[in-house]
C-alpha cells in the first residue's frame, strides 16, 4: 500500500475545544439595538402607546366609563386644553374625571382626552390586524412562489379557481343554488387537479378528451408575482377608497381592506428569501434526513426568512395607521360616534382658527406614533442586517 | 463477506440535466455495489458526478432540470428509481443517511443543536420528550462531543467546524441507518480534525455495522478508509477494485495520474506531476474515451470507441484497453 500523505496516526477520541461565549442571538441583537438611540426612543414610544391604547379600551368602554368620550356638554364647547370646567353650569355627572379638560373640548363639548384614548385603540388594532393580515397573505403567497415556484399551473387549476370565485360572488349576491353548484364543481375539479399533480401519473396513458385540463398555462411563480405587480400598479389609497365606498363602513372592514391591499411587499420579501434559502445546504440536509416539505417550509425556512418581513411589518403598521387616519379624515373610516384620531382631526378642521388644539393634538399623536414605528423598524433592520453591523 | 448480497447496487445509472445548452450527462451509466458493513469509496475530480450520483440515492436530484434517465438503484432489493416522495421520505435518514461537505452551512442557524438532533429522530420515530433528550445526549456522546448536555443548548455558530461535523454525523446516525453516505465530510476541515472525524466514522461503523459510501477527491483519505474504490471520471467509472490493488497497480492512466500527483516523502524536492487539461463539460463530452484529450497513452482507437471494462481478476476492473493489451502482451 502506498503511504500517501503525512497524516497523523494518533487521534484523540474526544474534543475539548473551548466554547465561544454563550451569548444567545437575542442577547446579541438587544446589545446592538441598545446602541441605536433613535430606535430605542421609537421602541419606548411604541410601548407607551401600546399601554395607553390598552388602558384606553378599559377606561372608555362599558356602560359607565371612567372617561366618557361620547358625553356631550354643550355649555362647555371649544374649551382650550388644561382649562377647568365651569362647575356651576355642569350637572355633577358631567364633570370630567380628572377635574380638568386635559386636551380641551370640541364643538359639542366632548372631552378630547377621552376621545383620543378611544381613538388610540382603533389606531393600534387597525395597525396590527391589517398588517397581521397582510403579512399572513404575503408569507403564504411569497412562500408558494418561492418554494413551489417552478410548479405548473394547469388549465384545470385555473378553471377550478374561476368556478370557485364565481361561486363565492354569487353566494354574496344571494343566488344560493347557482352558487352551491358552482362551488361544488369548482371544489371537485380542484381536488382532481391537485390529486393529478401529487400522483404524477403519466399523461400519455390518458385519452385526449381528459387531458385538456393538464394543459400547463404558466408557473406558480409567474401567476403570483404578476398578481403582485398588478396589485402594485393601483394607487393603493384610491383602491381602498373604492372598496370602502362599496362596503358598509366598520372598523373590521377597514382593517381587512387595508390588509388585503398591502401584502405585496411582504410577498416579494418572502419570495426573495425563499429563493435563496431553498438552495442552502441545511435545507438539503433536512431533506436528506427525511423531513417533510411543510415542515421544511415552516420550521426550517420561515424563521430564517422572517427578519426582513418583520422590518417591513413594523414600517407597515405605521403606514396602516396613517391610511386609517386618512380614511377617517375623509369620512370613509370608522363610523362617527366612535372616535378615531382621523375623525377628531377631521371634525376639528372647521375650527382650526378658533380651536387649533382640535387639529394639532390628534395630528401630533399620529405623527409621533408613525415616526416611532418607522424609527423602530429601521433600528430592527439595522440589527438584522449583518452588513450594517459595526464591529465591537 | 465476499459472497453476501449487496446492500446497495446501482446498475447502469444515468442522470441527465436539461439546460438551454443541451443535455448534460452528469452521470453516464455507472454501476457499483456496497455490501453490508463495508466501506466503499467513490473518488474523482470536482464535477465528475460523484455528488449527483449520491444525491440520487436519496431522491434529492433537483428535478427539473435533473432527471434519472435510466438504470436501477437497488437498495435492499427495492428499486429506488421512480419511488414517490413519500417512499423516499421513509428511507431518508432512516435507512440511508448522508453527511454533507460543509458543516458550517448544513446546520440551521436559528435552532439549537438539541432541536435539530431531536428533529432528526422525531421524523422517523415517535418518542416522548425525555427519551428524546437522553437519546440526543447519548448520540452526542457517541460522536465524542464533550459535555453533551450543555452542547444541546448551543447554536451552530457557537461550535467549531469539527464539532459541527460531529453533530451532523450524530444526526445522520440518529435512526441507525444501514448505509451512510459521506459526501466529502472532511474537505472543509483542517488535517488534524480530518483525521479525528475519519477515525470517528470508522469506529462508529464498527459499532453500528453500517455500510459507508465515502465520496471524496482525496486519495490519501481513501487509502485509510475504504476497502474498495471506484474511480470516477466525467460521469463514468474508470477503474474499480480493492483499494490496495488499485493503489499498488493502477490499471488506468487517469488513476495513475491521480496517484502520481500526490505528495509523498519519496518525491521531496521534485515538482509534482499533474494531469494536464480540465474535466470535460458534461454537455460537450469528447467522443470515445472521455479521458483521451488528457491521456498520455492516447491512440487513435481511444478517440473512436468507448472503452470497455477490462478484467484483471479479483474484482479489479479498468476501462483502458490500451493498458490491458500492454500488460497481457508483456
Amino acid at each position: 500500500m502506498i503511504k500517501t500523505a503525512d497524516t497523523p496516526r494518533t487521534w484523540n477520541e474526544t474534543l475539548d475545544t473551548p466554547s465561544s461565549p454563550g451569548r444567545s442571538r437575542l442577547e446579541e441583537s438587544w446589545r446592538l439595538f441598545r446602541t441605536n438611540r433613535l430606535a430605542l426612543i421609537g421602541l419606548g414610544i411604541f410601548l407607551i402607546f401600546f399601554c395607553v391604547a390598552l388602558l384606553g379600551v378599559f377606561l372608555t368602554s362599558g356602560s359607565n366609563p371612567v372617561f366618557d368620550p361620547a358625553l356631550v356638554r354643550l355649555e362647555e364647547k371649544l374649551r382650550p386644553p388644561l382649562s377647568r370646567p365651569n362647575l356651576d353650569a355642569l350637572t355633577p355627572g358631567k364633570v370630567p374625571t380628572l377635574g380638568v379638560y386635559l386636551f380641551g373640548t370640541d364643538d359639542l363639548g366632548r372631552d378630547i382626552f377621552s376621545r383620543m384614548l378611544q381613538g388610540a385603540w382603533v389606531s393600534l388594532t387597525v395597525g396590527f390586524v391589517a398588517v397581521g393580515l397582510s403579512v399572513l397573505i404575503g408569507i403564504a403567497m411569497g412562500g408558494l412562489a418561492g418554494y413551489f415556484g417552478q410548479a405548473r399551473v394547469t388549465f384545470g387549476h385555473l378553471l377550478a379557481c374561476l368556478l370557485l370565485g364565481m361561486g363565492s360572488t354569487w353566494l354574496v349576491a344571494g343566488n344560493k343554488w347557482l352558487a352551491i353548484v358552482l362551488l361544488l364543481t369548482g371544489g371537485a375539479l380542484l381536488y382532481i387537479s391537485l390529486q393529478d399533480t401529487r400522483s404524477g401519473r403519466n399523461p400519455a396513458k390518458e385519452n385526449l378528451w381528459l387531458s385538456w385540463r393538464r394543459l400547463p398555462i404558466m408557473t406558480v411563480e409567474t401567476l403570483i408575482m404578476r398578481v403582485v405587480d398588478i396589485m402594485l400598479c393601483f394607487p393603493s389609497f384610491f383602491l381602498i377608497l373604492t372598496v370602502v365606498a362599496i362596503l358598509p363602513a366598520s372598523m373590521y372592514n377597514i382593517m381587512i381592506v387595508i390588509g388585503l391591499t398591502s401584502w405585496m411587499g411582504a410577498a416579494r420579501f418572502v419570495r426573495a428569501e425563499f429563493l435563496s434559502l431553498r438552495e442552502q445546504d441545511f435545507v438539503t440536509a433536512a431533506r436528506a434526513l427525511g423531513v417533510g416539505k411543510l415542515r421544511i417550509i415552516f420550521r426550517h425556512m420561515m424563521p430564517n426568512a422572517l427578519g426582513p418581513v418583520l422590518v417591513s411589518a413594523t414600517i407597515g403598521i405605521a403606514s396602516a395607521i396613517l391610511t386609517e387616519a386618512g380614511l377617517s379624515f375623509l369620512g370613509f373610516g370608522v363610523p362617527p360616534p366612535h372616535a378615531t384620531w382621523g375623525n377628531i382631526l377631521s371634525d376639528g378642521k372647521n375650527f382650526i382658527f378658533d380651536a387649533p388644539w382640535l387639529t394639532f393634538i390628534p395630528g401630533f399623536a399620529i405623527l409621533i406614533v408613525v415616526l416611532s414605528f418607522n424609527l423602530f423598524g429601521e433600528g430592527l433592520r439595522d440589527i438584522l442586517n449583518p452588513k450594517l453591523r459595526k464591529r465591537s | 463477506m465476499e459472497n453476501c448480497e449487496p446492500l446497495l447496487s446501482v446498475e447502469d445509472l444515468n442522470i441527465y440535466f436539461r439546460s438551454d445548452d443541451g443535455i448534460a450527462r452528469a452521470v453516464n451509466g455507472i454501476s457499483y455495489e456496497v455490501k453490508p458493513a463495508e466501506t466503499v469509496s467513490i473518488v474523482g475530480e470536482s464535477g465528475c458526478g460523484k455528488t449527483v450520483s449520491a444525491l440520487s440515492l436519496l431522491g434529492l436530484v433537483p428535478c427539473p432540470p435533473g432527471e434519472i434517465a435510466g438504470g436501477k438503484i437497488l437498495f435492499d432489493g427495492k428499486n429506488l428509481v421512480g419511488c414517490s416522495e413519500e417512499e423516499f421520505r421513509k428511507i431518508r435518514g432512516n435507512r440511508i443517511a448522508m453527511v454533507f461537505q460543509e458543516p458550517l452551512t448544513s446546520l440551521n442557524p436559528v435552532f439549537t443543536i438539541g432541536d435539530q438532533i431531536s428533529e432528526a429522530i422525531e421524523v422517523h420515530e415517535d418518542l416522548p420528550g425525555d427519551t428524546l433528550h437522553t437519546r440526543s445526549v447519548q448520540l452526542l456522546r457517541e460522536v465524542g462531543i464533550a459535555s453533551p448536555e450543555e452542547r444541546l443548548k448551543a447554536y451552530p455558530h457557537q461550535l467549531s467546524g469539527g464539532q459541527r461535523q460531529r453533530v451532523m454525523i450524530a444526526m445522520a446516525l440518529s435512526c441507525r441507518p444501514d448505509l451512510l453516505i459521506a459526501d466529502e465530510p472532511t474537505t472543509a476541515l483542517d488535517v488534524t480534525i480530518q483525521a479525528q472525524i475519519l477515525n470517528l466514522l470508522l469506529s462508529l461503523q464498527q459499532s453500528h455495522s453500517m455500510a459507508i459510501l465515502y465520496i471524496t477527491h482525496d486519495l490519501a483519505v481513501v487509502s485509510q478508509v475504504a476497502r474498495r474504490i471506484y474511480v470516477m471520471y466525467s460521469g463514468i467509472i474508470m477503474e474499480q477494485g480493492e483499494t490496495d490493488r488499485v493503489f499498488q497497480s493502477p490499471r488506468h492512466p487517469y488513476t495513475r495520474g491521480l496517484l502520481a500527483s500526490l505528495p509523498s516523502r519519496l518525491k521531496r524536492g521534485i515538482k509534482l506531476p499533474s494531469i494536464p487539461g480540465m474535466v470535460p463539460d458534461p454537455a460537450h463530452r469528447p467522443g470515445g474515451c472521455p479521458f483521451h484529450p488528457r491521456c498520455r497513452l492516447v491512440k487513435t482507437s481511444c478517440r473512436e470507441a468507448f472503452p470497455e471494462m477490462c478484467d484483471y481478476g479479483n474484482g479489479h476492473l479498468s476501462r483502458c484497453p490500451i493498458l490491458y493489451h500492454e500488460t497481457k502482451g508483456a
